[in-house]
């Protein structure tokens, strides 16, 4: 086993590991080549109930290389860094089975680079006893809640140092931070089950999941008046969501179908998402931006090595852009986003969101409030779902509104509809921009990726709430 | 092993699992091969008991393994306290799990799988751009504990599975299916049976209105609706907690007399198959429901122990972390009415065979719901298309107390859930418009 990576240190660049990936991409008959090595490490800790359930650390090596040739990929990931040049060759032999037309990818410059987080309190640096000790104490404030018969912590940080180079002359050295927490209060009375939870993250800053003493108290006494909840009557609704659940929406039900992978091969879907198209009022835009310093997805150089920047999906209403990856910018003659991402080296990158939201406009909540004679108030999330053109979304907190005043609580709702539809049919976007950073990112079998949404309050008429 | 003889320098008991697994996906999108890839990985899990309390670390590739040791013994100090013992050395009975020709086939002939399965699939409608992914692997798994305590295991793996969308304006469809298993198959006939089912199915649309309405799940909308919320409640550990709301009807009816349930680790060439699980605990045939009856949950050493019972052979590490209660495999037994029979009983309902969200609601209260992805109208016993911008919401222990049928048609989904349709009555329908 090659020690290869007691040698990587995030601090300049490693002569060591610089010439053994130069030899290996050396003389091959490829378009394109790329490799990753990887280095991570991550501490879990998960309660259920009083419980402590898991406590427990890992570390992870490994690397991939990917090469291109006449247009199709071959991709090989691997522990072990011995026989670099063998598995270059396997690559290589498993990118000639396809022979499509050949692709050239959007050009990019070589960029020679290190990025290293500058954090004031590093989430993966602090003993393990002080987390324990905090979640421990949000925790007993969620399980000495009235009717609370359980509770689920999960708590996670992780540390990713990253090697990046290409057979173009890229070599980007990489570090990452993330951290993850979600609490959720169950309570239970006869055989009625209900919960109530909350999810947050940062980029690594351990500060965001501290003094959160307040809001477990407040999840837990949610989770108990929920079981007296009525559920809401199905049907359509005037709904206004609050700036978390308006952050799922712009990221499940829009963001999705700006990733140029759903689209560069569809030519019915491309008709669809044609750039200059309306989508919506002249107050809609949304965004997508790595670049934001210190949120879960931001990052200088996608996995693919391309420099981030700033992408207007909508602006004003209309479709502006999209996210690309070096392979589908090119195919459709636009530029390359840096949007292209892989969870970890046993993956190849794809296209993805990083933080992706609504633009503020100047409607206050109580604006929005004003003339909605029944209507439903939804807050946060347990999760979201896409299948491009239908979304599902659920709140984990919901109130009806009745004579544009909030009244009673719910059961937690699923709203559904088209985005079609549904982009047209908001008709107020608050003042109140908010970023969210719990949760993460599934797509094609990788997930969690770290990512952020947000959105000011937004309002949005004629939306399907589901209920009994 | 190197690494237990450190461990246990320091640690009262410890036990190490490792598993080092070679796969090989074939991607193909939009109608053409994309990739081939060769995925290597291996890793090691030490758990061990010092002081009283358990520590866990995992360690892949090179940079780890002298760490892991130190990191167990760190999380030690904060573990919850160690309340079983490793199993010690026992005979496990031979499960078959593995087909030597999938090592063999080579990677030219599974795209040529794959072409046959997306030209079976255009000849009916070539319009389409199907996403299919054919994989082989083999992996290996080791697992060795201080009480003595030794087992080792290998399985192969084949795949196949489809993903197919159909855009028309803004109007998408999605259809889609899988099967795989232990054994190395060519045949490419009953999935692309199943898709072009979905898509004759959904050739038409079809209007539905909101309203309480019978639903037949097919196997594959029972996996996607249903699934989630039973798994969950019959997990040792939301019992103990007394999450489930099953923790205390153990011996009584609480479905319908129709239905059996059990996880089966013994099934030949079952990909959830294996001689003994994560802990070295020996394989078993399940029974978690009994003609309606609930008979057992499932448990891994640590919740049985705390429990008070026996570690049912369920004890899984996901992802090669923690272990925890998981199922192996499922079996829902099938019952004596044809799915023909169920769609010509219906006046007006529903076919459900995907939901989108499904997993979003209350699933430890058994509610399931969300939008129906793929699914039918039925009218006057006859299908006739395919609904649209429509939701289902229900809760597993009122729809499954009592059935209006189970199918004869059983079959397995996904490799871990052997299921036939089950036909259900009253089911929240909320559709747009109305």
């Amino acid at each position: 086993m090659t020690a290869l990576f007691a040698f990587i240190r995030v601090k300049g660049y490693n002569r060591g590991v610089r010439d053994l990936i130069a030899d290996a991409l050396k003389g091959h008959d490829a378009d394109y080549i790329e490799i990753h090595f990887e280095e991570s490490q991550a501490t879990n800790i998960a309660y259920r109930g009083e419980r402590l359930e898991e406590i427990s650390r890992a570390r992870n090596s490994g690397g991939n290389i990917r090469a291109l040739v006449q247009g199709s990929w071959g991709f090989v990931s691997f522990n072990r860094l011995d026989g670099l040049r063998d598995k270059v060759a396997l690559a290589l032999e498993e990118a000639r089975l396809a022979g499509r037309e050949s692709l050239k990818l959007f050009p990019t410059e070589p960029v020679v680079d290190t990025v290293i987080p500058q954090l004031e309190q590093d989430a993966t640096a602090i003993p393990l006893a002080t987390k324990k000790e905090l979640l421990d104490s949000y925790n007993n404030i969620m399980l000495s809640s009235p009717k609370i018969q359980s509770s689920r912590i999960n708590y996670r940080d992780a540390r990713r140092q990253s090697i990046f180079a290409n057979s173009e002359g890229s070599y980007i050295e990489q570090a990452k931070t993330d951290l993850n927490l979600r609490l959720t209060a169950i309570a239970r009375e006869d055989n009625e089950v209900q919960q109530a939870g909350l999810s947050l993250g940062s980029n690594g800053e351990f500060s965001a999941v501290e003094g959160l003493h307040e809001q477990a108290g407040e999840i837990a006494r949610r989770a108990a008046a929920l079981l007296s909840a009525p559920q809401v009557k199905g049907g359509e609704y005037t709904v206004i969501l609050n700036p978390v659940l308006a952050g799922v929406f712009a990221h499940e039900a829009f963001g999705h179908l700006s990733e140029s992978d759903f689209v560069y091969q569809n030519e019915n879907l491309q008709q669809v998402m044609v750039l200059g198209k309306k989508f919506g009022g002249k107050h809609l835009n949304i965004i997508d931006d790595p670049t934001i310093p210190n949120l879960r997805g931001s990052y200088k150089y996608d996995d693919e090595g391309t420099p981030t920047r700033k992408t207007y999906l909508i602006r004003e209403g209309i479709l502006e852009g999209r996210l690309h990856s070096r392979e589908t910018a090119a195919k459709m003659g636009e530029k390359a986003t840096g949007n292209a991402r892989a969870i970890n080296y046993l993956f190849p990158p794809i296209v993805r969101m990083s933080n992706t939201f609504i633009e503020p406009d100047s409607a206050s909540f109580e604006e929005m409030l004003g003339d909605i004679e029944e209507g439903v108030y939804v807050k946060d999330w347990y999760g979201g779902t896409t299948s491009l053109e239908m979304f599902t979304f659920s709140a984990g907190e919901a109130y009806m509104i009745r004579r544009g005043r909030l009244a009673e609580l719910l059961r937690p709702v699923v709203l559904t509809g088209n985005v079609f539809t549904t982009l047209q049919n908001i008709d107020a976007i608050g003042n109140d921009l908010e970023m969210n950073q719990g949760g993460g990112c599934g797509k094609g079998g990788q997930s969690p990726l770290p990512v952020s949404n947000g959105s000011p309050h937004i309002r949005i008429r004629h939306c399907v709430v589901g209920g009994r | 092993m190197e690494v237990l003889r450190s461990a246990q320098k320091v640690a009262e008991q410890a036990e190490v699992f490792l598993v080092s697994s070679r796969a090989v996906p074939i991607q193909f999108e939009a109608n053409e091969l994309k990739q081939v890839q060769t995925k290597e990985s291996s890793s090691t899990a030490l758990r061990i008991f010092r002081e009283g309390r358990i520590g866990f670390a995992t360690a892949s590739g090179g940079g780890g393994l002298e760490a892991l040791v130190d990191m167990a013994v760190e999380t030690s100090q904060f573990g919850s306290p160690a309340n079983f013992q490793f199993p010690s050395s026992q005979d496990y009975s031979e499960v078959c799990i593995v087909d030597p020709e999938v090592e063999e086939i080579a990677m030219e002939r599974m795209v040529e799988i794959g072409k046959e399965l997306i030209a079976r699939i255009r000849g009916h409608t070539p319009d389409i751009l199907c996403d299919v992914q054919v994989t082989k692997g083999t992996s290996s798994t080791f697992l060795i504990n201080s009480q003595g305590g030794e087992g080792r295991y290998d399985r192969s793996f084949f795949g196949l599975s489809l993903e197919g969308i159909l855009v028309r304006d803004t109007d998408m469809l999605f259809v889609g299916d899988s099967a795989s298993s232990c054994r190395f198959s060519d045949n490419i006939d009953d999935l692309a049976d199943r898709v072009m089912w979905q898509l004759e199915m959904a050739k038409k649309k079809a209007a539905v209105s909101t309203k309480l309405l019978p639903i037949i799940f097919t196997p594959y909308g029972v996996a996607s609706a249903l699934l989630s919320p039973l798994v969950l409640a019959f997990n040792g550990k939301a019992v103990l907690e007394g999450a489930s709301p099953l923790k205390d009807k153990l011996g009584e009816q609480v479905f319908d007399k129709k239905l059996s349930l059990w996880d089966d680790a013994t099934i030949a060439y079952g990909v959830g198959s294996h001689p003994f699980d994560d802990e070295g605990v020996h394989s078993q045939r399940l029974p978690l429901v009994t003609n309606g009856v609930v008979t057992n949950f499932l448990y891994d050493l640590q919740t049985a122990a705390l429990a008070g019972t026996q570690s049912t052979g369920n004890g899984k590490r996901v992802g090669g972390g923690f272990p925890g209660p998981a199922i192996s495999s499922l079996i829902l037994s099938g019952g004596d009415v044809s799915f023909q029979a169920m769609v010509e009983d219906m006046k007006e309902g529903l076919i459900v065979e995907q939901v989108m969200g499904a997993e979003q609601g209350n699933l430890l209260g058994g509610d399931f719901g969300g939008n129906v992805l793929l699914g039918y109208k039925v009218e006057n016993g006859e299908i006739v298309g395919r609904v649209k911008d429509t939701m289902i919401a229900g809760n597993v222990y009122q729809v499954l107390k009592e059935l209006l049928g189970i199918g004869q048609e059983a079959r397995w989904v996904g490799g871990i859930l052997q299921t036939p349709p089950l036909y259900c009555s009253r089911v929240s329908v909320v559709t747009k418009g109305s």
